[in-house]
């Protein structure tokens, strides 16, 4: 079986051996038959060259889109998290977006974790907390250049953190002050006596934001169970800090925002979660959208290496005829650049051919008729 | 940054693998492509940072698919 590993698909050699094992035994010129049947099949149920393959790949999703939920839910209140789901969600993979609108993590957890020790106090070390998350009121005296944080003690006790720690943590990232323990207040004084009203008032937002503890970016955590094991699902994303956290299973924690995973996980990681992602949409939706589909739009965003969306600066700016990217969006604008250099468009292509009412390369029209003459003759 | 955590290790990356320059030339052949045809992947990408690809180079990847079991796909290592 060993030599039809190049002709048939992993798969399929697998599933085969498997039911002949069930079947007993069968004898050398049988098992050659059959693979030889199966190898014919095989070859018969593959796409023929010249197959418009994208075009079905745009109806089949595109059809089924056209029913799908249009607006994201909102669980106000609940301590469910809130996702984008439906349509909004596969534009927003599609388009190859950098800045979602409902980042999210699903973090694993290693032993003794996963079975649900301690996993509120690990999710909750997960969670950002801002100096304004734990001041009760910032208040500016202009006269001294002088800004007080008055801090909530209880909020700071179960967080289990005290003022030396943030004065600490406000020196790393705010240069320029200092600063003065007052047990239920910090003050702090510029070190440059003539500031501004207006520099003063820019510090004081910028003190606000000073990173206290918990992982950037991470604002809501939600231990849930699944199966057997519990993980932790979050709102906001960061998975180059969270996998570098003890007790974090990094083999298998993921975020659903697919420009991070490419940074951080290389390109074919972020293949993988496009096609996770959409079919992850379509599939809770309930509709029925063959897989090969959606890996096909995936390969097409990441062929260059890096991932481009299906809009006019991702992969229609990457096609080599200027009439075909004409054709998609703003005309005028790739019309008169591609006059200005002089490019040529060698109609190559699909949609510059109908353009022009000429025989498009698409199944019987991608053949050529190439004749050698005989001695020259002819 | 701090210490860098081995990205190999990831349920989402296959196994990435660089090719010997016969096997390059092999492939080529095969499929009667030029190494400018290929699908690229950056020399910066993570999944290839232990390999020590340089650019011309072609990555061989075995991706786990739902549908063949097994799918062999090839890049070629591009600058940015």
């Amino acid at each position: 079986m060993g030599e039809y590993a190049d002709k048939l698909p992993k798969k399929m050699l697998d599933d085969l051996r498997d039911y002949l094992e069930k079947k007993g035994k069968v004898n050398e010129s049988k098992l050659k038959k059959i693979l030889d049947t199966a190898v014919d099949e095989y070859n018969n149920a593959r796409v023929q060259a010249g197959e418009s393959v994208g075009l079905i790949s745009a109806e089949s999703i595109g059809e089924p889109g056209t029913q799908m939920t249009l607006n994201t839910f909102h669980f106000a209140g609940v301590m469910e998290m809130n996702v984008t789901l439906g349509l909004p969600r596969i534009i927003e993979i599609l388009d190859g977006r950098k800045e979602l609108q409902t980042p999210s993590m699903e973090i694993y957890l290693k032993q003794p974790y996963s079975k649900g020790k301690d996993i509120r106090e690990f999710a909750l070390a997960l969670k950002e907390t801002k100096l304004s998350d734990i001041a009760l009121e910032f208040s500016i005296s202009l006269i001294d250049s002088e800004i007080e944080v008055k801090l909530d003690k209880e909020k700071m006790k179960s967080l289990n953190i005290n003022n030396s720690y943030v004065i600490s943590s406000i020196g790393k990232q705010v240069k320029g002050f200092n600063a003065k323990d007052n047990k239920d207040s910090i003050l702090l004084r510029m070190k440059s006596k003539e500031e501004s009203v207006n520099e003063v008032y820019r510090a004081k937002e910028k003190i606000k934001d000073v990173h206290i503890k918990g992982v950037k970016g991470i604002s809501q955590v939600l231990p849930v169970k699944r199966g057997e094991e519990y993980l932790i699902m979050t709102s906001g994303s960061n998975l180059a800090d969270v996998l570098q956290l003890e007790g974090v299973d990094h083999y298998r924690t993921t975020t659903n925002n697919v420009d991070e995973i490419r940074e951080i996980l290389g390109i074919e990681a972020a293949r993988q979660s496009i096609i996770n992602e959409v079919f992850k949409v379509i599939e809770n939706q309930g509709f029925n959208v063959d897989i090969r589909h959606i890996m096909l739009v995936a390969d097409t965003m990441c062929v260059s290496g890096a991932v481009k969306g299906i809009t006019r600066y991702g992969v229609v700016s990457e096609k080599a005829s200027a009439l075909a990217r004409a054709s998609f969006e703003t005309p005028i604008k790739h019309i008169i650049n591609a006059a200005l250099i002089g490019e040529i468009d060698n109609l190559n292509s699909v949609v510059e051919n109908v353009m022009l009412n000429q025989v498009v390369p698409i199944g019987t029209g991608m053949t050529d008729l190439i004749m050698k003459p005989k001695n020259g003759k002819n | 940054m701090k210490k860098k955590f081995k990205t190999d290790k990831h349920i989402l990356i296959p196994k990435h693998q660089k090719l010997s320059d016969a096997q390059k030339q092999k492939l080529l052949e095969k499929y009667n492509v030029s190494v400018k045809e290929l699908p690229r992947i950056l020399k910066t990408d993570a999944a290839i940072s232990s390999l020590g690809a340089k650019p011309g180079d072609v990555i061989k990847i075995a991706r786990a698919s739902e549908t063949a079991g097994e799918a062999i796909f090839y890049r070629v290592v591009v600058d940015v």
